[in-house]
C-alpha cells in the first residue's frame, strides 16, 4: 500500500534522487560507535540537532497558551503547566531541553576542537558553528525571561547589565534589549519576538549552511 | 552565447583608451542587484527604525515624592517605600520604589538606591549574617552605610536627591553617590 503510494508519487515527481541526496551517504568506520565505542563522541552534533528540534516542537506548542504580556505571562505559564493535560510534560521538555541543548552543543564543540576537525578545509564551518553557539545562547537568554517570575526578571536584569558593560555602545545595547528604561512590558514583547521568530529563523538558516558544508566536505578523517 | 562574439568584435573595433561600453552582463548585474537591494533594503529601513524606536524616545523625568516624616529617620538606614508614576510603552503603572533613608554623621538626610551596582539585583540593609552593611543576595556584593562598595561591586550605590520640606522627606531623581 505505502509502496504503491510511493511509486505513484515517484513516477510523477521523481523523488528518489531527492531523499537519496539527503539520506544516502557513507558513514566512515572511525565515526561509527558500532565499530569503536569511543566514536560516540561523533554523535554529539546530531544529538544537539535532535534537541533543537525538540525545542522547536515544544516551543511552537507552548505558544498556543503562552501570552507575552506582563499581566498575563506568569498566569498563562502557570495555567499551561498545571491545568492543561500534559502541560508539565511539554513545558518540561522545553525547560530541561533548553539546558541540554547547551550542554550537548558544548560537548560537540569540544569534540570538534580535540579531533582538530576545525582545520583546513573546514574553517568556515567552525565559524558558522560559533554563530550557532551564539544564537542558541541568545535563545536561552531570551526564553528565560518569558515565564515572568522573579528569577526571570532578575536573571534578565543581570544579563542586560553584563551586555551594557560593552565599551562605548553598552548603554545603547541595554536600551535596545530593554526596549525602554526598565525591564518591563516592552522587554517581554521584544524578547518574545526574538525568542520565537527572529532567533529560530537565524538558527535554522545557520544549521542549513552547517549541514550543507558537512555534506560537501564529509566528516573529517580519523585521528 | 552568441552575443559573445559580437562583443568581441566591437571591442576590437574600439581600441583601448576609447570609451568602454558596459557589457550586457554588467548591465544586468547592476540593474538586478540594484532592484534586489532596493526591494530588501527599503522595507528593512522602516522595520529597523521601528525596532530601535525606544532608543530615540526621550527618557522620563521624575518628580519629588513626599515620603516619611523627617523625625523618624535615624543613623540606621530604613527602607522607605514610595510610589511613582511609570510609563512603560502602553503600560501605565504606579510601582512601589524603595530607598534606604538614613541620617549621616553630618546630620544630613540621604537616600540610597537599592539597585546593586554589580549587576542590578536588589540590596538589603543588614540581613542575617551581615550586620552594619548593605548586602546583595545575587553575587554577595557588600556596601557601607554610605553606600561605598566593599566587595564584588565596582561602584557605590546610587543616591536619590532628597529635599526636606515641612518636616517631610521628599525623594527625587537618581544621581551618582555624593557621599563617598
Ligand atoms: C534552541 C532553542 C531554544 C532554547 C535554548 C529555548 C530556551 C527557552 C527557555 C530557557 C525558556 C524558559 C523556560 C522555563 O523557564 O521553563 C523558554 C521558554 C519558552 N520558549 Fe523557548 N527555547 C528554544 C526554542 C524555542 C522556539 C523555537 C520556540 C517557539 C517557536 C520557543 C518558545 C518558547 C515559549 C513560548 C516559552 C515560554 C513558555 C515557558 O516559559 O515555559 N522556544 N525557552
Ligand atoms: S547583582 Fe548584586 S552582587 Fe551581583
Amino acid at each position: 500500500m505505502m509502496n504503491k503510494l510511493y511509486n505513484w508519487i515517484d513516477e510523477r515527481l521523481d523523488i528518489t534522487p531527492l531523499w537519496r541526496d539527503v539520506a544516502d551517504h557513507e558513514v566512515p568506520e572511525h565515526v561509527n560507535p558500532a565499530h569503536h565505542f569511543s566514536a560516540f563522541v561523533y554523535c554529539f552534533g546530531g544529538l544537539t540537532f535532535f534537541l533543537v528540534m525538540i525545542q522547536v516542537l515544544s516551543g511552537v506548542f507552548l505558544t498556543m497558551y503562552y501570552v507575552p504580556d506582563i499581566i498575563n505571562a506568569y498566569t498563562s505559564v502557570d495555567y499551561l503547566q498545571y491545568k492543561v493535560q500534559f502541560g508539565d510534560i511539554v513545558r518540561g521538555m522545553h525547560h530541561w531541553g533548553a539546558s541540554l541543548v547547551i550542554v550537548m552543543m558544548f560537548l560537540h564543540t569540544l569534540r570538534v576542537f580535540f579531533t582538530g576537525a576545525y582545520k583546513a578545509p573546514r574553517e568556515m564551518n567552525w565559524v558558522v558553528g560559533v554563530l550557532i553557539f551564539a544564537v542558541i545562547l541568545g535563545l536561552g537568554f531570551t526564553g528565560y525571561l518569558l515565564p515572568w517570575d522573579n528569577k526571570a526578571l532578575f536573571a534578565t536584569k543581570v544579563g542586560i547589565e553584563i551586555a551594557s558593560s560593552v565599551p562605548f555602545i553598552g548603554d545603547l545595547i541595554k536600551e535596545f534589549l530593554q526596549g525602554g528604561d526598565i525591564v518591563g512590558a516592552q522587554t517581554l514583547t521584544r524578547f518574545f519576538a526574538l525568542h520565537v521568530f527572529i532567533l529560530p529563523a537565524a538558527l535554522l538558516g545557520l544549521l542549513a549552511v552547517h549541514f550543507i558544508m558537512i555534506r560537501r566536505q564529509g566528516i573529517s578523517g580519523p585521528l | 552565447m552568441s552575443e559573445h562574439t559580437t562583443n568581441h568584435h566591437s571591442a576590437e573595433e574600439h581600441p583601448k583608451g576609447k570609451k568602454r561600453e558596459m557589457s550586457r552582463r554588467q548591465f544586468l548585474n547592476y540593474t538586478l542587484g540594484g532592484t534586489g537591494g532596493f526591494l530588501i533594503g527599503i522595507p528593512l529601513v522602516w522595520n529597523l527604525r521601528f525596532a530601535i524606536d525606544p532608543l530615540l524616545q526621550p527618557s522620563a523625568s521624575s518628580n519629588y515624592v513626599k515620603t516619611v516624616e523627617e523625625s523618624t529617620i535615624t543613623s540606621t538606614p530604613t527602607s522607605v517605600k514610595f510610589t511613582i508614576s511609570q510609563v512603560d510603552g502602553w503600560y501605565y503603572s504606579e510601582p512601589k520604589m524603595e530607598a534606604w533613608v538614613a541620617r549621616g554623621a553630618d546630620g544630613q538626610i540621604y537616600a540610597l538606591s537599592p539597585t546593586c551596582k554589580h549587576l542590578g539585583c536588589t540590596v538589603n540593609w543588614a540581613p542575617e549574617g551581615h550586620s552594619n552593611e548593605f548586602f546583595c543576595p545575587c553575587h554577595g556584593a557588600r556596601y557601607t552605610v554610605d553606600g561605598k562598595e566593599l566587595a564584588v561591586a565596582s561602584a557605590p550605590l546610587d543616591e536619590y536627591d532628597v529635599q526636606v520640606k515641612d518636616g517631610y522627606v521628599y525623594i527625587g531623581p537618581l544621581k551618582a553617590n555624593s557621599r563617598v
